[in-house]
């Protein structure tokens, strides 16, 4: 491929005139980040790639929306999964913010309860987690109310 | 108004818990009111509990109330796969409250959202049952005269009874009480309860066997040990007969402690413990028939 042609399609996929890009994402959850945000209804332009290399992270993903802008409690659902995602709000090519995710204090759908004996887990009901630690993340479960520890966590 | 519900015993404040036992002891004095007159409970056992059951039917009728439900999930239509959603909306149609035991955890809290009326956790699986921790403190309230300075020696499976650790949050509220626990290792009280008493300032000490310092008990707490919590089986062998209360241990008590027990039990008191003044069990079962009374009856604000 000659060097321009490779250049223009970098171009390409970078160009976002208004929009976000969200950055930092393990590579291996690209898609469950999709799911969570909903991002198959979307109308607008997305690409999105995987397997970048990336020093903290070994390799990343990217996801690049144009004009899509996500609120606070809505973004803040990827933190569970993508605990390092940067995202940068582009207006007129220009990056104007840049934020990062946090770990809300509840969590509801997306991660399952680690009791097999709890309700949520025999019956179609959403889950409903109290965050009682972020770092490392501890999540109540409203129903049960046993905790469901990071290395336990299953995503729905 | 937000219908009160009562799921889990951490969900009422020390304001609802006097209030309950006020009650309790009201209708120990008077057991018949027939304020639940016009008025229909569900009691829905999704898994036996005769024990449970029997006790709040009682209750109910001692009230006036009419009662429809199941107690077992075998002869309900929970049985042709029905879920828990629409059996819970269906019964919320017919009647004014909701006693409900099942199996699985977080069931009731569940039922609770689903329901329009009231719902009381009868036992969900191995994480409520708020009822149990209300008629204890009515016993500890009956025999101690108070619930303030309180020593309370939790014996036997304090890792998986619920029943101490419910009791354990609900004293807690109360001023300056003591706890001792005596277990097997392996049936330890959790982490987690002795961090919150740490938090809270209250005093703690872990024992590994019965000796004399029960002598400083006001209540004595005992639990099962079921052979199926232990991983290793010679384990239980060498605990099983460590943790039995037997009446030679109870010489140089105080004249006011009172043993209590959840029951049933199965070898962790001995018999000869029966005929001991000390033992309260029995009547502790009794003091549940009255207490359940005030519950419903503080829930559909009878009195
Ligand atoms: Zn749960």
């Amino acid at each position: 491929m000659p060097d321009s042609l490779k250049k223009k399609l970098k171009l390409k996929v970078s160009a976002i005139n208004n929009g976000t890009v969200i950055d930092h994402i393990p590579s291996e959850n690209l898609f469950k980040v999709i799911s969570i945000l909903g991002l198959q209804n979307v109308k607008t332009q997305i690409t999105f790639g995987a397997n970048f290399e990336s020093e903290k992270l070994g390799s990343k993903a990217i996801i690049k929306l144009s004009d899509v802008f996500f609120e606070d409690d809505e973004i803040n659902k990827i933190s569970l999964i993508a605990r390092n995602a940067k995202l940068n709000i582009i207006r007129d090519y220009e990056v104007v913010e840049k934020r990062v995710v946090e770990v809300p204090d509840k969590v509801i759908g997306i991660v399952k309860c680690f009791n097999p004996k709890c309700i949520t887990n025999n019956e179609e009901i959403t889950t409903y987690f109290n965050v009682i630690s972020k770092n490392p993340l501890d999540l109540k479960c409203k129903y049960c109310e046993k905790i469901t520890h990071e290395d336990q966590m299953v995503i729905k | 108004m937000k219908k009160k519900d009562l799921i889990s015993i951490t969900d009422y404040s020390k304001e609802d818990y006097l209030r309950i036992l006020e009650l309790a002891a009201d209708f120990e004095k008077n057991p018949n009111q027939k304020l639940l007159e016009g008025k229909v409970v569900a009691s829905l056992f999704f898994e036996p509990s005769t024990r449970t059951r029997l006790s709040f039917e009682t209750a109910i009728n001692r009230l006036g109330g009419r009662i429809i439900g199941f107690s077992d999930a075998g002869s309900s239509s929970v049985s042709k796969g029905e879920t828990l959603h629409d059996t819970t909306r269906m019964v919320s149609n017919y009647v004014d409250l909701i006693v409900m035991r099942h199996p699985l955890e977080g069931s009731s809290r569940y039922a609770a959202e689903v329901a329009d009326v009231p719902v009381i956790n009868a036992g969900d699986g191995a994480n409520q049952h708020p009822t149990q921790t209300l008629l204890d403190m009515y016993s500890i309230l009956k025999t101690q005269g108070t619930l303030d300075n309180i020593n309370i020696f939790m014996i036997g499976d304090l890792k998986y009874g619920r029943t101490v650790h419910s009791l354990l949050m609900a004293m807690s509220q109360f001023e300056n009480p003591i706890f001792n626990f005596i277990a097997p290792d392996e049936l330890a009280m959790p982490e987690e309860y002795k961090l919150f008493l740490k938090e809270k300032g209250i005093r703690y000490f872990e024992h590994s066997e019965i000796n004399e310092n029960i002598n400083h008990a006001e209540i004595i707490y005992m639990t099962r040990v079921q052979k199926e919590r232990f991983m290793d089986p010679i384990e239980y062998e060498k605990v099983k007969n460590v943790y039995i209360l037997r009446n030679n241990m109870l010489a140089n008590t105080k004249p006011n402690m009172r043993i209590l027990h959840p029951l049933p039990r199965v070898n962790e008191i001995h018999p000869d413990v029966d005929s001991n003044e000390k033992a309260y069990y029995f009547e502790q079962a009794r003091n549940g028939v009255f207490t359940r009374q005030a519950i419903i009856a503080h829930i559909l604000n009878l009195k």
